[in-house]
């Protein structure tokens, strides 16, 4: 609940806060973001910050892991996830501000490998893997987990592969798993490969009928409710530019669906 | 509960065998370390206790680099034809055998240490070879050092969590060992599961220190005392 301006200023201390950081400039938001999302947020906050002067403090981990801090009452402002069903439990739960929760992007699986030439023929691929391992992340947490089972169930390999499978802890750590070689492939997100700085390896893009969508989905949380900047910076994902540097870092991102007028700063969060 | 008893047993198979390992090789470095006046006696100890202050994300992102494909071991290990060891229950062995050095070094080395010289030379005068000293003077008198070594060294690699995290995978009956179920619970929000296996833990770390403690007491030696 949000403290009076009485008993805020019976606090001496948080009278001097108030006065030194006025709310309507250069707040700061905290976000916990989906780790398949980092490499985007990072770009975007820096349009963010010279956009808007805000700033924006990130913290990278697994939908479910950060599902469960929230939970818990971790700081949040913002959360990116990188499903809808998390956000949409929050909004039961009565974490979030109604009608905050939007898509942001969409996101794809891909089979990738550090090594070239071994992952192009992706469905023979998986189906003649004897040997090494198979990164995924792990189901129960993170959203492209649970995508890679789906489309490995829908291949009719899950069985078959599971003495092959490893599952890193999010998409990130599955990720490095296959980068460092430790792996021989994984299933990881798209925009993560694509922002990959090392050798390119080799890559399939597993059919989009294979599993169901990974539609990421934002919404505001509570304790941002009062925060210009976690306003403005859910404002900003929705805005164009943003947009851009999402699909630049390998998603989908279409405006909304329905047909709301662009949102204004001040009025734009009906429940 | 099946995939929870796996990884009780899992965590009972690596620290038996980590446990085991160590004693073998512990045993004559302890020695080592307890007697000789070496140079290189300080500068070993010092690397031996290092397991102690690193941060368990240090070993587990050298051990992945090192083991990994084109790390040295890694490259060895294959060309052995053994593949490569993380996501191995094999790899896990490694990873506790350097976590939990100083768990069995530090416990054997104190008590080799407080046999004295006049005990072994008195065996010598009477005819017993260095290996005999060793092995019937030495090792019986640092029996209490070799129990507390065996119970921490096994109850340090049961806590075992950050290395594992790091480079076991998470598979099932392979590297999914109890600290990594009990995280996997929380972090999936089953509470249920979770309670059964850290309410356990909290029981077995208690039932472990009260038996070290009184067996010690009763056999009058106990070194390690925190």
């Amino acid at each position: 609940m949000a403290p009076s301006a009485r008993t805020l200023f019976a606090h001496p201390l948080a009278a001097l806060l108030l006065l030194l950081t006025p709310a309507t400039q250069a707040a700061e938001v905290l976000v916990a973001v989906a780790a398949n999302f980092t490499d985007a947020t990072r770009a975007l906050a820096t349009a963010f910050e010279q956009q808007s002067g805000h700033r924006v403090r990130a913290s990278f981990a697994s939908t479910g892991t950060l599902y469960a801090q929230i939970a818990h009452g971790a700081p949040y402002e913002v959360f990116l996830a990188a499903d809808q069903r998390r956000p949409q439990l929050a909004e039961q739960q009565g974490w979030t501000v109604g009608g905050s929760r939007f898509t942001y992007a969409r996101g794809k699986l891909v089979l990738w490998s550090a090594e070239p030439g071994r992952a192009d023929r992706g469905e023979r691929y998986l189906a003649t893997l004897t040997d090494g391992h198979l990164a995924i992340a792990n189901p129960l947490t993170a959203p492209y987990g649970l995508a890679a089972q789906q489309a490995l169930t829908r291949l009719q390999l899950w069985s078959a592969l599971q003495e092959r499978l490893v599952r890193g802890d999010s998409i990130a750590q599955t990720f490095q798993f296959v980068a460092t070689g430790n792996a021989e492939a994984g299933l990881v997100a798209q925009s993560q490969v694509q922002n990959w700085s090392g050798p390119s390896g080799s890559l399939w893009p597993i059919p989009t009928e294979l599993y169901q969508p990974i539609v990421q989905q934002a919404v505001l949380l509570r304790r941002g409710q009062d925060n210009p900047a976690a306003r403005a910076w859910l404002a900003f994902l929705r805005s164009e530019p943003a947009r851009a540097i999402i699909r630049r870092h390998g998603y989908d991102a279409e405006p909304e669906p329905e047909p709301e007028p662009e949102p204004e700063p001040e009025h734009g969060w009906r429940p | 509960m099946t995939a929870e008893w796996q990884a009780v047993w899992l965590t009972l198979k690596l620290a038996t065998t980590t446990t085991v390992v160590l004693l073998v090789l512990a045993t004559p470095l302890a020695w080592w370390l307890a007697r000789s006046r070496h140079w290189l006696r300080q500068p070993i100890s010092a690397i031996v206790a290092m397991p102690l202050v690193l941060p368990p994300t240090v070993l587990g992102f050298y051990l992945l680099i090192l083991m990994g494909p084109s790390g040295p071991v890694g490259q060895f290990t294959q060309s052995l034809g053994l593949g490569t060891l993380p996501f191995t229950f094999e790899g896990l062995v490694v990873a506790s055998v350097i976590y939990s050095l100083p768990f069995t070094v530090q416990p054997l080395q104190n008590a080799f240490a407080g046999i004295g010289e006049r005990m072994l030379e008195v065996a010598g005068t009477l005819g017993a070879s260095p290996w005999d000293r060793f092995f019937t003077v030495a090792i019986p008198l640092a029996r209490p050092g070799f129990l507390t070594a065996t119970v921490l060294t096994f109850a340090h690699t049961i806590g075992e969590f950050g290395v594992v995290l790091m480079i076991g995978g998470n598979i099932p009956g392979e590297t999914k060992v109890l600290s990594v179920a009990i995280y996997d619970h929380v972090e999936t929000l089953q509470y249920a599961q979770a309670h059964w296996l850290a309410g356990g833990m909290i029981a077995f770390a208690f039932l472990v220190l009260l038996c070290l403690y009184l067996i010690n007491g009763r056999l009058g030696g106990g070194e390690w005392r925190p």
